[in-house]
């Protein structure tokens, strides 16, 4: 089976970003890139999965500016066989990934798609559902748990009351949570061996994709900041304020 | 303007969220009309047509829907929700699930996640963990956004609204049911609760979380977990709040042993008071709390539960 991993370039998770001081955007001058951890998530399913003699190849897929070749670089020295790069002059909107995502799947006849199920610096959660929606499969959202028997997928998924497992027809997508596995470091001889990978360069306009964006950002602003605390000196004193200055305990 | 908002509920009964949608979908304007898409849900929309400001409700019940299988879903809302300029669900697991799927049919963007309602096109959204809030504005003929319960009031409860049914269930054949195992508790709701206890990797396993349990019952609360307390197994994945769990906005947040990530902090920093207790004291999470103790919890905990 083949298994086709999208993987995206966005802010490294311990950077805290700041907005721009004429909030039109984040400022992501200088600031550390890595790959989405859910994306990470992602390729190191499909690692296992290539381990356990499940899959045969992993292709990695990456949209966006022409950096992101190196979280493809990334991928492949984690496990994936071979890349696609698919470069965009703006950041495109969720739907826009999700049709270039099925423009490859089309190409590719993948038997899984594996995804993060969020990207950390836009917080959509979309492009996997989308993705599902515009090919027609079954989607196993936020999985923590994966298992392939012959035709179907045994997704088990995160939700708000605890865990709900389903069954889904191949091929399918699926968005990884937290819990599906813990990713593993990519070791020097492997990242010098990623690097005479195959990967493919193209733009959208090779899959036939006009890029457009109904969503317009009309400003970014910071959050409102929380007024400075003050430290109690005892656990009788914090009971005092809570009660008698919070007043949100009685 | 037309809005019609993804009721969520369990086929028994209407999850409290849906009316923060309601309050949501008011500030919009025009008429509201809620679906009810479940298996056995006739109860469901009985209270859903109690919904303020609902003029009607639509119950789609069937076996394909009892559920909430997106595929099946999001199939029947992309034909009833034609006829609408807004579809709206909470963002829950279902809302998050479902909506961006139902968004692609309709081929139109999906709004996440929205804080406020700016005007009928234009609304707000946290981005990169909420250390950023971008206002929006979407060119889309039908909107489909969801909405983050937290930042809404619950709507009144007096309405009257008609309950149709709307037939055509259909099974896409694609995915299946196999089982779920969830949570099960006498405490109030974590994302509804009005106070939140909750612990980090400080508090060492699963067990010390009793020092947490005892004290949310003597202040009716709920108990959420950082993602380290998760992710290490302590507590189950439906008690983490943060960028990627749930959202919380109590009015009395204790954070115990946490020390205070940024994407913990996206989940809870609406609180109204947070309070830390942590040893650390240059753990970040002070940086966020109103009122900070340093202290050892295995010695704070008994204390503050003996304290009220």
């Amino acid at each position: 089976m083949k298994i086709l991993v999208p993987v995206k370039r966005v802010v490294d998770y311990n950077v805290k970003v700041r907005v721009k001081p004429d909030n039109s955007d984040v400022d992501l001058a200088n600031v550390k890139m890595d790959m989405n951890p859910f994306c990470e998530i992602a390729v190191e399913e499909a690692v296992r999965l290539k381990e356990q003699g499940t899959a045969t190849e992993i292709v990695v897929v990456s949209i966006g500016e022409a950096k992101a070749e190196e979280q493809i670089r990334k991928a492949m020295a984690l496990g994936a066989d071979r890349g696609i790069l698919i470069t965009t002059d703006e950041a495109p909107s969720s739907l826009g990934v999700a049709k270039l995502l099925k423009a490859i799947v089309d190409e590719e006849q993948p038997g899984l798609v594996l995804l993060g199920k969020q990207s950390i610096d836009s917080d959509n959660n979309q492009t996997g559902q989308m993705l599902a929606a515009l090919t027609g499969m079954a989607q196993g959202t936020f999985a923590s748990q994966l298992l392939i028997d012959g035709d179907k997928a045994q997704v088990t998924r995160e939700i708000d009351g605890g865990l709900q497992t389903l069954s889904l027809n191949l091929p399918a997508i699926i968005t990884t949570d937290l819990r599906l596995n813990e990713p593993r470091y990519a070791k020097l001889p492997d990242i010098m061996k990623a690097k005479r990978k195959p990967l493919d360069k193209k733009t959208a306009a090779d899959y036939g994709v006009t890029l457009s964006n109904s969503v317009k950002v009309l400003s970014v602003e910071p959050p409102a900041e929380r007024k400075g605390g003050i430290t109690v000196g005892s656990v009788a004193e914090l009971v005092d304020k809570l009660k008698n200055e919070a007043k949100v305990l009685s | 303007m037309s809005i019609l908002i993804i009721a969520e509920h369990d086929n028994a009964s209407l999850a409290p969220v849906t009316s923060h949608v309601i309050t949501a979908a008011a500030k919009i304007g025009g008429d509201i009309d809620v679906l009810v898409a479940g298996s056995g849900a006739q109860s469901v929309a009985d209270e859903a047509a109690k919904l303020s400001g609902v003029s009607k409700v639509l119950l789609a019940d069937d076996a394909a829907y009892g559920h909430q299988l997106a595929e099946n879903l999001a199939d029947l809302v992309a034909e009833l929700g034609k006829s609408y300029s807004h579809i709206l669900a909470p963002a829950t697991t279902n809302g998050k699930n479902m909506m961006p799927r139902l968004a692609a049919l309709l081929d139109v963007e999906q709004i996440s996640d929205i804080l406020s309602v700016e005007s009928a096109d234009t609304f707000k959204r946290p981005i990169y963990a909420g250390n950023a809030i971008a206002t929006v504005q979407s060119s889309d003929s039908i909107k489909v956004i969801t909405v983050r319960g937290t930042a809404f009031d619950a709507c009144e409860l007096n309405g009257s609204a008609s309950v149709e049914t709307v037939t055509g269930g259909h099974d896409k054949g694609i995915s299946a049911f196999v089982g779920e195992d969830l949570a099960k508790s006498d405490r109030p709701e974590l994302t509804a609760a009005r106070i939140v206890v909750s612990g980090g990797r400080g508090m060492q396993n699963g067990d010390n979380f009793k020092l947490l349990y005892t004290l949310a019952d003597k202040l009716d609360a709920a108990v959420g977990a950082s993602r380290a307390a998760v992710d290490a197994g302590f507590v189950p994945n439906d008690m983490q709040v943060g960028q990627t769990g749930k959202i919380v906005a109590p009015e009395l947040y204790i954070a115990v042993g946490i020390s205070g990530q940024i994407q913990h902090l996206a989940g809870m920093k609406d609180s109204k008071v947070i309070v830390a207790i942590n040893k650390d004291e240059d753990a970040p999470i002070f940086q966020v709390a109103d009122y900070g103790l340093v202290a050892d919890l295995f010695d704070a905990l008994p204390e503050f539960e003996k304290a009220l």
